[in-house]
């Protein structure tokens, strides 16, 4: 990987007017795959990252389904793919503000936000050991803190630290400053705008989870027991908040039982119309991460229809455990005990034709995916379906879609995606030097 | 010949506090008599520049980094004429032992005398390389192989597509329509195969070859020699790369006799509706009438062993697409659609709910129990577990089963390749060709061969395209890889492979079998293997499994690992000092070790750790030796294995865990304890546990006692 030096655009041999450079649009399991694969087949590559490190969401995630494994497994792969090739350029705390042009020939404008942190930084930590600010920790999804500098977790790439600007006191605090033993801060850094020529794109934006604080009847945000997926997935994470152990967010207490609601806002016209694909094997996963914790845990899957395309092995073996239950019906609502902080799920059982009420420790919505390109800017010919989805074949020429920004799908889709979409972006750049 | 060492020793980071790095400078200078030897407080910044002038003006050929992990800093400390050790004082010393005592100060010692032990008995590599074919050939011409052709000739790598049967297509060639691919998802598609069909004819870098067949491959990535039948002619074609595309068939399996197929002709599989629709004629196959009421049946019930246990999405897909046909056809029909679980993932939800919309189509929840005849040509489909409570009778004229996609088996159709291994590609549990990896669905077992499209799970079409081009892409990049004799993944460009001192091999072909990419060939009549370069992997298996140790790599051996463990201090008699040997997979349990650090969680300060490139490296010798050496204890650090295993090299920790059986063995003659050399799945997250776990073995082996061997 080579860091920073403005690149200028590297011409195709045969046609000097036609970019070699590939430009892919988000560091995630999409993302990354494009640009590697890639590169490994000898093309330049701008990888453009909103975040301050790689991964996206999959580091995010304890495991994936159906295996059970890490998601740090694959990403330390690729990233040691990335030190070793120098055809990759990463810019992280960037945004792609305009990309125009044709297959062969684009010009892209990148926003470099401040890291305040440079590339001297060693991630010595001595610089948090000092800062005097907490804030929320996002990549926790608000659960925990971390100091106005930080790292943003163990296997960050690149492996320096960054100062959140809405959080740090700026020059008048300046501890960090005087801490780092390097000079690898810079408070007054400021953001830089990159010019790119590159002859292809790959759309690789993926997704944020659905805002369930919008579904009325379940609680999100109004009782602290409501968690999301995603939040579970950092509870269950041995770098997560609580240290990989799911606890109940009120009291920090044991959870002996959960309730796992699908389709939190997916498959529904008020919220969002599509089905998000992924959160009934998500869903079946969790749930194996609280039968490992506690064998006395019970689970509760409410559900249209069990997804598990693929992978309907592993739902079976889920399924098969008597400590949890599935029952095909929507939850009517989640109401709190206020002594307890338990909640009671009201729902219909479908098949048994009744009404019946749980009373559980944790209630976790499986919310849906949004495509990270719902409200962006973003004008680069690049057309979005009703769901803010990309719709390849009515982008522009030259621009390749891949993973949840085409649509939500799995890791294994994601990678297949990113794959394909570097081939695409390879053959528009060939296309574009033989006319 | 010899080397010139240049030693580096950072104080940075916490380091110098923690430890004494003159005392680790003068072990350099005193022991090792290296020449350049020097300290610096961050190495990483300016002071490379040091490091850099010595490679530049002093000859300094190897340079040992003593200062952070080597997962770090990378680009920094690359110097391109000398080779790079990097001792890891910082991650694995400094952030996760206690600072200023004398355990910390002996492992860093140690750490630092295995570095130079390695920087001197490492060689930067030589590739071998050999001319290189810029082709690909593509097996299979339905869509996933047509994509994949016309991916790889617009990149520019010309491509031979070998299709079976008369005419390109594949399946997609038979459908009458296609489900909806683009917003807003309701309305069913002209198929698109037409026009990929002309798009392969009129590319120049395509060569067709229909009503042929691929009948023997031998060779390797870059130089792959194929041999195909044609007319009942045989032609031969040198090709870099492979792209295996032989698709799917329907699943047809006695269970679904229940469903009455084979009963009833008016039981017919949803291929046949589609050639029905396709040929025009939507009638009960008994009779001939126009058909009034259908039942689609999905076969997804509970346990249900009609329906394939990886079953996709398409079946359901395919299920609504039929509902459509037949209201399209007999407006006045009504369709039953039964299930158990709607597979219509992401924007298919649009699909689905129009389907819903149509009051002609009536979906309907519940197992199918019972597909029977009424006696007048008429059928009787039973459901139970309705949501309408008990069981449901339908009365049907014609029951179409929605079967699922099985592989067409690549081992039988399509391949034969002339490997020791065999000649189809590994399969997985189901029988598709195998990748067990969802974050690399694309490597499979043998190097240079790529699967696209339904022989590697069953996808709908526009998913097969995709899967072609990314498949196609795989093989180019493959050719780029092997031109320079550098491996793929997960080792990228890696130059080191497997030479063999074959005066000393007894010819018992371990090392062929045991690799997992069958890169390794014998000799007829001779035996002795020779190893197939661009199908290598480095991953090192061979060298763990050859009984008399003769594979190395130029910078990998078990020689170098011997004197690496020949280079620590092991001190005497002292019940507080134990020293265990860890090796440990370089892809998770090395950076689990690091994040440890990271996290400041403490070690103990009696492992002495490897990173080797796979446990199915490790050679029992290796074990053996470091008992011999007055180790205390072994520990072998290495991923899961089993089904879902997570071994990048397939089965390296499994291979271990046999050959450690053997190490016991050993032991127990040497009238040691065997649970002293112990194998431990640590996967890359479980960084947390470590401290603990690696506790827990320490306690183990102080309470067997030392190792009696000691100073012997």
């Amino acid at each position: 990987m080579r860091s920073s030096p403005v690149p200028q655009g590297v011409a195709a041999e045969a046609a000097p007017s036609v970019y070699r450079g590939i430009l892919v649009v988000g560091g995630g399991i999409a993302g990354i795959t494009a640009a590697v694969e890639a590169a490994e087949a000898g093309y330049e590559v701008y990888l453009v990252e909103k975040g301050p490190s790689l991964g996206g969401r999959v580091a995010q995630l304890a495991k994936y389904f159906p295996k059970l494994c890490p998601p740090y497994c694959g990403l330390e792969i690729n990233f040691q793919r990335i030190k070793k090739e120098p055809r990759i350029r990463v810019f992280t705390l960037a945004d792609v503000d305009r990309i125009e042009g044709r297959p062969g020939s684009f010009e892209v404008t990148v926003t470099l936000r401040p890291r305040r942190v440079n590339d001297r930084c060693t991630a010595c930590d001595a610089c948090a050991a000092v800062c005097p600010v907490d804030r929320p920790n996002e990549f926790n999804f608000g659960m925990g803190t971390t100091k106005a500098i930080y790292l943003p977790h163990e296997m960050a790439f690149p492996m320096e630290y960054v100062i959140d600007d809405k959080a740090c006191l700026g020059s008048e605090c300046a501890k960090c400053v005087d801490a780092c033993r390097y000079g690898a801060i810079d408070l007054t850094a400021e953001s830089r705008t990159l010019s790119l020529k590159v002859g292809a794109v790959v759309m690789a934006t993926g997704w944020r989870p659905y805002d369930a604080a919008r579904i009325d009847n379940l609680g999100f945000g109004k009782y602290p027991n409501v968690i999301t997926n995603v939040m579970l997935e950092r509870l269950a994470a041995p770098n997560g908040p609580t240290r990989g152990k799911i606890l109940r967010p009120s009291d920090g207490g044991p959870v002996r039982s959960a309730a796992f609601i699908q389709c939190a806002g997916s498959r529904d016209v008020n919220h969002l119309g599509y089905c998000s694909s992924i959160c009934c094997l998500a869903s079946l996963k969790e749930v194996t991460y609280l039968r490992q914790q506690d064998p006395s845990a019970k689970a509760y899957i409410f559900y249209i229809d069990l997804r598990t395309p693929t992978y309907a092995e592993f739902a079976q073996k889920v399924l098969s455990d008597p400590n949890v239950s599935v029952m095909k019906g929507k939850v009517a609502s989640v109401l709190e005990d206020p002594q307890t902080k338990c909640l009671m799920v009201e729902a219909e059982d479908i098949l048994r034709a009744e009404k019946i009420t749980l009373t559980v420790d944790l209630v976790v919505l499986a919310t849906g995916m949004v495509p990270s390109l719902e409200g962006a800017k973003l004008d680069a010919g690049v057309k979005l379906d009703g769901g803010s989805f990309v719709v390849p074949g009515d982008s522009g020429a030259g621009i390749f879609a891949a993973g949840c920004a085409r649509s939500p799908v799995d890791v294994a889709t994601a990678t297949q995606e990113g794959t394909a979409a570097a081939l695409q972006a390879i053959g528009a750049i060939q296309g574009a030097a033989r006319r | 010949m010899d080397k010139k060492l240049g030693v580096y020793v950072c104080s940075g980071c916490g380091i110098g506090e923690c430890v004494d790095p003159e005392r680790l400078a003068a072990i350099a200078t005193d022991e090792y008599h290296v020449s350049v030897v020097r300290t610096s407080p961050a190495f990483c910044l300016e002071d490379v520049q040091l490091i850099r002038d010595d490679v530049a003006r002093e000859g300094v050929d190897a340079v040992v980094v003593a200062a952070c992990s080597p997962r770090v800093k990378t680009d920094v400390f690359s110097f391109p004429s000398a080779s790079v050790e990097r001792v890891n004082l910082r991650e694995q010393v400094a952030w996760s032992h206690p600072p200023g005592e004398e355990e910390t100060q002996s492992l860093a010692g140690d750490s630092l005398r295995m570095g130079i032990t390695r920087a001197q008995k490492t060689r930067l590599p030589t590739p071998y390389t050999e001319a290189n074919e810029r082709s690909v050939l593509v097996i299979g011409g339905g869509v996933a192989g047509m994509t994949a052709a016309l991916g790889a000739a617009r990149a520019g790598v010309r491509a031979i597509l070998v299709e079976k049967t008369p005419r390109l297509g594949g399946f997609a060639a038979r459908l009458w329509r296609q489900i909806p691919t683009r917003p807003p998802y309701r309305e069913l598609e002209e198929p698109g195969v037409g026009a990929l069909i002309s798009e392969v004819a009129s590319e120049p870098g395509i060569e067709t070859l229909t009503g042929a067949e691929v009948q023997r491959i031998s060779g390797q990535p870059g130089r792959f020699e194929v041999t195909i039948r044609r007319d009942g002619e045989l032609t031969s074609a040198t090709v870099g790369a492979i792209v295996l595309a032989t698709g799917w068939r329907p699943f047809e399996a006695p269970a679904l006799e229940r469903y009455g197929l084979g009963g009833s002709p008016n039981v017919i599989t949803n291929v046949t509706l589609e050639e029905m629709a396709r040929t025009g004629t939507l009638n009960r196959p008994s009779d001939g009438k126009t058909v009034k009421t259908v039942a689609i049946v999905q076969c997804d019930g509970a346990g249900d062993e009609a329906n394939i246990q990886y079953s996709g999405s398409v079946s359901s897909l395919v299920s609504l697409k039929h509902a459509m046909y037949v209201r399209e056809r007999c407006p006045d029909a009504v369709v039953y659609v039964t299930y158990r679980d709607m597979q219509t993932p992401g924007p298919f939800e649009y699909f689905y709910k129009s389907v819903q919309e149509d009051p002609g189509v009536l979906f309907t929840r519940g197992n199918v129990t019972q597909v029977s005849e009424d006696g007048t040509g008429g059928l009787v489909v039973e459901l139970a577990d309705s949501p309408l409570g008990g069981g449901v009778r339908l009365a049907v004229d014609l029951v179409v089963l929605a079967t699922g996609m099985a592989p067409v088996p690549p081992d039988s159709e399509g391949l034969g390749l002339e490997y020791l291994q065999g000649k189809g590609l590994p399969l997985s549990k189901y029988g598709f060709a195998d990748s067990n990896f969802l974050c690399f669905p694309y490597e499979t077992r043998r190097t240079g061969i790529y699967s696209a499209g339904c022989v590697r799970k069953p996808m709908d079409l526009a998913a097969a395209a995709r899967d072609g081009s990314a498949a196609a892409l795989k093989a180019i990049q493959v050719i780029e890889k092997s031109s320079a004799g550098a491996a793929v993944h997960p080792r990228v460009g890696d130059l080191s492979y497997p030479s063999f001192f074959l005066q000393n091999c007894t010819m018992c072909g371990r090392c062929s079998q045991e690799c997992p990419f069958g890169a390794i060939e014998l000799t007829p009549g001779k035996n002795t293997p020779f190893v197939l370069t661009n199908r290598c992997r480095r991953c090192g298996t061979c060298m763990g499994a050859c009984p008399v140790q003769i594979i190395s790599f130029d910078d990998h051996s078990v020689d170098m690992v011997a004197s690496m463990i020949k280079a620590v201090e092991i001190p005497e008699g002292d019940e507080e000092k134990p020293r265990i040997l860890v090796l440990a997979c370089e892809n998770d349990a090395y950076p689990a070790l690091d994040m440890a650090g990271i996290d400041r969680l403490q070690l103990p300060a009696s492992l002495r750790i490897i990173p080797v490139r796979c446990l199915g490296s490790v050679n029992a010798i290796t074990a053996v030796d470091a008992f011999s050496r007055g180790f205390d204890g072994v520990l072998l650090l290495g991923c899961r294995s089993g089904d879902d295993y997570q071994c990048h090299f397939i089965r390296g920790s499994e291979l271990l865990a046999t050959r450690m059986q053997n190490v016991r063995e050993t032991l127990n003659r040497l009238m040691l304890e065997p649970e002293r050399a112990k194998v431990m799945d640590v996967e890359i997250s479980g960084f947390d546990r470590l401290p603990e776990r690696l506790d827990e073995f320490v306690a183990q082996i102080k309470g067997l006692g030392l190792n009696p061997m000691k100073g012997f």
